[in-house]
């Protein structure tokens, strides 16, 4: 018995292949096996001696079971290995193309104000590019001979001969969605207006469209102190900025009376602007009380309802506070620009997680 | 507005600085644009005296001096042939800049001989053109400061100049009187008031002058008179001065004191050359084409209406915007008739616009001159003109009145604190509107005559709070509208349209904004460029029409990048386009284009050129994303940009389309100048239904623990037959039964013959009951069979 075991375990050793294994397996525990033909004679066996035999040959076949197994996995980790050896890439290879996609500074900087405003209770409101000269000017109380008329460089719309209408506009600012939003929805109100206006102008700092945002609350005792309030949240909330000083400017829009420019303080340093420090002042918005007549011409009773409008360049915004230096390129849709100023489609600015990264 | 600080000091004695000035003119709303101070670049010269000039040993022009300086005697080397013993001189040392050099002086070697330092001229000091030699000064000791000489002995050079910006509401701070009035009214100083007595006239005048009927609306009162036998030239050095300091030119004395008063009281005057008026003066309408050169060489064609003043030759002068060359006053001139009238600013805004004349007359009098001053300043001017030019005046001749300007308006003093939330008592905001030139009686203010800008109390309230100084408001919460949590606030579709932008960038395209006019003729190759929607002034011919459509901007876009080398491009813009040119007649795009391959060849190679079925996959993700029903039809007859056979509208019945994708018309791309292929989607968000309000809860999910079974069909079809057709007949097999129908194969041609194609479906079964068991699979596959075949006109491929 010792010998045959001997024998097996030698020549599960030397197995060099599967095959080879399982040859001895056949050889030893098969069937036909030499260990089978052994249990065999078990029966011929007296009963002594057979619970000799019995247990030493069941032993035997276990021994030489696990040695088969053990062998099996042994010869398939080589075969594993010897193949993981010829599976070898050059993982400093590229990746298969993916592209990038982007948002446009002046969509990023909307939504960001939007949750501003949003915050302050404010809603968006909207209204067409193309309007009537009374929705851009006569409402807003610039009648036709008002010089600010001429100085808006307005586009006009073609007309029909035979139309005698005076000829629409595109808007030269949102402010006409002021008087069609009180018209809708009445007072109190509280709206923002983003959108494209246009100028014929268009030099190193002007394009002849370009975008605002027209702030508008209307209650009964709204003050421009309360404007200047809403407008340093904003400034500090848009800029990302601990504190910031404003300093309003009496200055005259026919909208609007007071008037006030306001500029904001900051400093150049080497080219780059920082807002809220430094000896400088930055004109960032025009904006005022809303002037009695134009509360009129939204429909709504300007002895009982008063309030602030206010005027911002949405790509100006962008511009202060991503560092972007030509307003020209904004329009050019160069996509090494959009790649390099664009926003990636997960940066959603919340006020919780924060307007940008 | 230019002026000048000593110009301001005339009329408001103040001891303010330059800086606190300046600022001050910002804080009230008159915004200081520049302010030029000559003191600036002057500061560190320092007064000099030569005690000694010798020849330089190697140079025959230069000479070598020794200057007695604040610091002691120093060497410099001069070439001016002046530099001489004993002449006073100014002195700029090592360190120093020399504006007019634009360099910083060191220390020297010329030709071997140190030079600490230079003696300027006028020229380097910026302070004139004079350059034939160094500043010789006739007074002033060593050491003495440039600026202190400059400003005892010649004040204009180092006169500050600050320029303003005026607001069309202001038309009484165009002249430095008004300035002065609202710094005064600040308490920046005290406005000096000058008396006047009128001129007496000595004879009457023989140019009378009359207003036609229907012309006094145009010109309520018109003023003038003659002074004979004057002495026209030059004006004096300090009106010279003044002039030249705010960027006019001086002509001659009498049109140098009409422009002094334009600026000086916002007084818009002219003189005639009397020996050259036929006749008397009438004010009246243009019958239309009278032709006047005027005072800028220029001809122009009167139109019906406007105001003209004519003698009875004809037309003499444009009313109230510029008089003409034929009456104008020379050196020659020795009877002038001087002109101070009121015009409508209404009629001088029309008629200036019309005409494209831009004067200092017509920005003044579509703003608003003071129609009270027009006397007062017709005798002023006329003491001017004679203590200047001599001569003899005439009797003072009218036509018509000052028109009727009083307004009365209440002054609330708590209006002040509702509206803009500063505290101001009572007694101050009364001091300021008097201080301004408002007449109290009670709390009722008269409009002084010079603001024409006054029309209501809102008005009191501004004049009020800019003399207070907004700079000293305080900011104040503005209350919530609700307490708690703020509702969200955009509407579905602003939130849709945000999810379109996020969904495009998520799928690799870079969004653009571009201008929303672009050229006729690509217009019109998207069905746009029409009459209707067309500028009337555009700023070039490339932008001369409402986009039709985002597809344009876009391919121009990709264009230009490929121009610049880049020629994948996948782009997308979020936008209007137009219908027409009412309010209105524009609707939102969402526009993607992708021209030629998703990415640069690769390692890989699994860069791909991209194709219509990219653009469908695209606009079905964007469509998914803001909520569009999943349930469409493709229709094909899109838009003639695109391909015909290579299109598909993605519709809801045959009226409703949400979008187009596909591949554009090759001769659209030529057009355009696009290198490649390209395909791209547009949806119409506004055209998509919102879904019904449901709130947030879901539907039940229903799922079974039955196994589903997939059978896969192939059928033989017209080559044309389109796979939806045969999704369509074998969903309807069963809807019970069949869950889903998908096209895993399509071959044509080949072995099917011309015009066939093979159209493979995998159709899975989910039993809801009970497990299939074989039969009931073959019945539903019979099923499927039949209506594909007699939907498609196929068979089943055996």
């Amino acid at each position: 018995m010792d010998d045959l075991k001997a024998k097996y375990l030698a020549q599960i050793a030397e197995a060099g292949d599967e095959n080879a294994l399982e040859a001895v397996r056949l050889a030893a525990v098969g069937k036909k096996g030499e260990v089978a033909l052994k249990m065999r004679e078990l029966g011929k066996m007296s009963p002594e001696e057979r619970q000799v035999a019995g247990p030493a040959l069941n032993a035997l076949k276990d021994e030489i079971n696990s040695a088969l197994a053990a062998k099996k996995a042994a010869l398939g980790d080589a075969a594993l290995d010897e193949r993981l050896r010829s599976e070898w890439l050059d993982v400093t290879l590229p990746t298969r193309p993916r592209r990038q996609g982007s948002l446009h500074p002046i969509s990023q900087a909307s939504e960001e104000l939007t949750a501003i405003f949003a915050e302050m209770g404010f809603s968006v409101a909207e209204g067409p590019r193309v309007d009537t000269d009374w929705y851009n000017f006569d409402a807003l109380n610039i009648p036709g001979h008002h010089p600010a008329r001429a100085e808006m460089d307005t586009f006009y719309m073609h007309r029909a001969e035979g139309d005698n209408r005076p000829p629409h506009v595109l808007r030269t600012h949102t402010s006409p969605v002021q008087i069609r939003s009180m018209e809708k929805m009445g007072a109190p109100l509280r709206i923002i207006c983003p959108g494209g206006v246009y100028r014929a102008d268009y030099d190193q700092t002007h394009t002849p469209m370009f975008h605002q945002v027209e702030g508008l609350a209307l209650d009964t005792d709204i003050s421009m102190a309360n404007l200047k309030w809403v407008l340093e949240e904003f400034v500090k909330s848009f800029f990302e900025v601990d504190d910031v000083e404003l300093r309003f400017r009496a200055s005259h829009f026919p909208f609007t009376e007071p008037s006030a420019e306001v500029d904001i303080r900051c400093s150049w340093e080497g080219g780059t602007l920082k807002i809220g420090e430094g000896d400088d002042w930055l004109e960032i918005l025009g904006s005022g009380m809303v002037h009695p007549k134009v509360i009129a011409a939204g429909g709504i009773d300007p002895d009982t309802y008063q309030g602030f409008a206010f005027g911002i360049g949405i790509d100006r915004l962008a511009m202060l506070k991503y560092g972007i230096p030509d307003l020209r390129a904004f329009f050019e849709s160069d996509l090494r620009w959009l790649r390099h100023y664009g926003f990636s489609c997960l940066d959603v600015p919340t006020l919780h997680g924060g307007l940008s990264r | 507005m230019k002026f000048t600080l000593s110009w301001l000091k005339d009329h408001l004695d103040t001891d303010a600085s330059v800086e606190e000035i300046t600022e001050t003119l910002t804080d009230l709303g008159l915004e200081v644009e520049e302010v030029v101070n000559p003191a600036d670049s002057l500061g560190a010269f320092t007064l000099a005296k030569v005690v000694g000039a010798e020849q330089h040993p190697d140079a025959d022009r230069l000479r070598v001096c020794r200057v007695l300086t604040d610091e002691g005697e120093k060497q410099i080397v001069c070439g001016a042939p002046n530099a001489r013993e004993g002449i006073t001189v100014v002195l700029c040392k090592p360190g120093d800049y020399v504006p007019g050099l634009d360099f910083t002086l060191s220390v020297g070697k010329i030709r071997g001989v140190e030079s600490h330092g230079m003696m300027a001229s006028w020229k380097e000091l910026q302070l004139g053109e004079d350059h034939d030699g160094i500043v010789e000064l006739p007074s002033g000791e060593v050491g003495d400061r440039l600026v202190d000489w400059l400003a005892a002995n010649d004040p204009a050079k180092v006169d500050p100049m600050i320029d303003i910006a005026i607001t069309p509401n202001r038309p009484d701070a165009l002249g430095v009187y008004g300035i002065a009035r609202d710094l005064a009214a600040r308490g920046l100083g005290t406005l000096k008031t000058t008396d006047y007595r009128p001129v007496e006239g000595q004879y009457a005048s023989p140019i009378k002058v009359t207003i036609d009927d229907d012309t006094q609306d145009g010109c309520p009162l018109f003023t003038g008179r003659l002074i004979r036998g004057v002495t026209n030239g030059p004006s004096p050095k300090w009106l010279q001065d003044r002039l030249v300091a705010i960027g006019l030119r001086p002509i001659s004395a009498l049109v140098d004191i009409t422009n002094f008063f334009t600026f000086d009281q916002n007084r818009p005057l002219h003189v005639f050359d009397a020996a050259k008026v036929a006749g008397n003066l009438r004010v009246h309408r243009a019958a239309g084409g009278e032709e006047i050169e005027a005072l800028d060489e220029k001809t122009y064609v009167m139109q019906k209406g406007q105001m003209v003043i004519s003698d009875d030759r004809g037309v003499e002068s444009i009313a109230g915007i510029m008089g003409g060359a034929e009456t104008g006053c020379t050196d020659d001139t020795v009877d002038v008739f001087l002109e101070s009238a009121f015009w409508d600013h209404i009629q001088i805004a029309t008629t200036g616009r019309a005409l494209k004349i831009n004067s200092d007359a017509r920005y003044r009098f579509e703003r608003g001159v003071d129609p009270e001053f027009t006397f007062e300043g017709l005798e002023r001017a006329t003491q001017m003109i004679l203590d200047l030019c001599g001569g003899e005046p005439s009797e003072v001749v009218t036509a018509g009145d000052v028109p009727d300007h009083a307004r009365t308006y209440r002054l609330n003093a708590e209006r002040v604190q509702s509206l803009v939330g500063m505290d101001i008592p009572e007694s101050e905001q009364r001091q300021t509107l008097t201080r301004l030139g408002f007449r109290l009686e009670g709390n009722m203010a008269h409009v002084p005559s010079w603001r024409p800008d006054v029309q209501g109390e809102a008005d009191l309230v501004e004049e009020v709070a800019r003399i207070a100084s907004l700079t000293k408001l305080e900011g104040k919460p503005l209350p919530r509208l609700t307490s708690g949590i703020p509702a969200p606030v955009m509407t579905a579709q602003q939130r849709r349209l945000q999810m379109a932008r996020r969904t495009c960038a998520a799928l690799g395209y870079n969004e653009v904004v571009s201008y929303t006019f672009i050229d006729q003729p690509v217009a019109g190759l998207f069905g746009g460029g029409t009459d209707a929607t067309m500028l009337a002034n555009p700023i070039s011919s490339e932008m001369s029409h409402l986009r039709p459509d985002l597809l344009p901007g876009l391919l121009q876009a990709a264009a230009r990048n490929q121009a610049r080398g880049i020629s994948d491009v996948a782009l997308f813009e979020v936008g209007p386009a137009f219908t027409g040119g009412e309010p209105g007649q524009e609707r939102i795009q969402i526009s993607g284009l992708m021209v030629n391959r998703d990415g640069p060849k690769d390692v890989h190679g699994a860069s791909r050129v991209m194709d219509a079925f990219d653009a469908k996959a695209d606009a079905e993700a964007v469509l998914a994303a803001i909520g569009a029903p999943a349930k469409v039809q493709i229709l094909r007859e899109g838009d003639v940009w695109w391909h015909p056979g290579r299109h598909g509208r993605i519709c809801l019945g045959p009226k409703k389309t949400l979008g187009v994708f596909g591949e554009l018309h090759p001769k659209v791309l030529s057009a355009l100048g696009i290198k490649g292929t390209a395909v791209a989607f547009t949806l119409y968000p506004e055209e998509i239904p919102l879904p019904r309000k449901s709130g947030a809860t879901r539907a039940a999910l229903e799922i079974s623990d039955l196994q589903s079974v997939e059978r896969d069909f192939a059928f033989v079809v017209d080559a044309e037959v389109e796979a939806l057709t045969l999704v369509n007949a074998a969903s309807g097999a069963d809807k019970a039964l069949i869950e889903d129908v998908r096209v895993f194969d399509e071959f044509i041609g080949g072995s099917l013959g011309e015009g066939k194609k093979s159209l493979a479906l995998a159709v899975r079964l989910q039993p809801k009951g009970q497990t299939l068991i074989e039969k009931d699979i073959e019945a539903v596959s019979e099923k499927i069979v039949a209506k594909v075949t007699k939907a498609t006109g196929g068979t089943l491929r055996g």
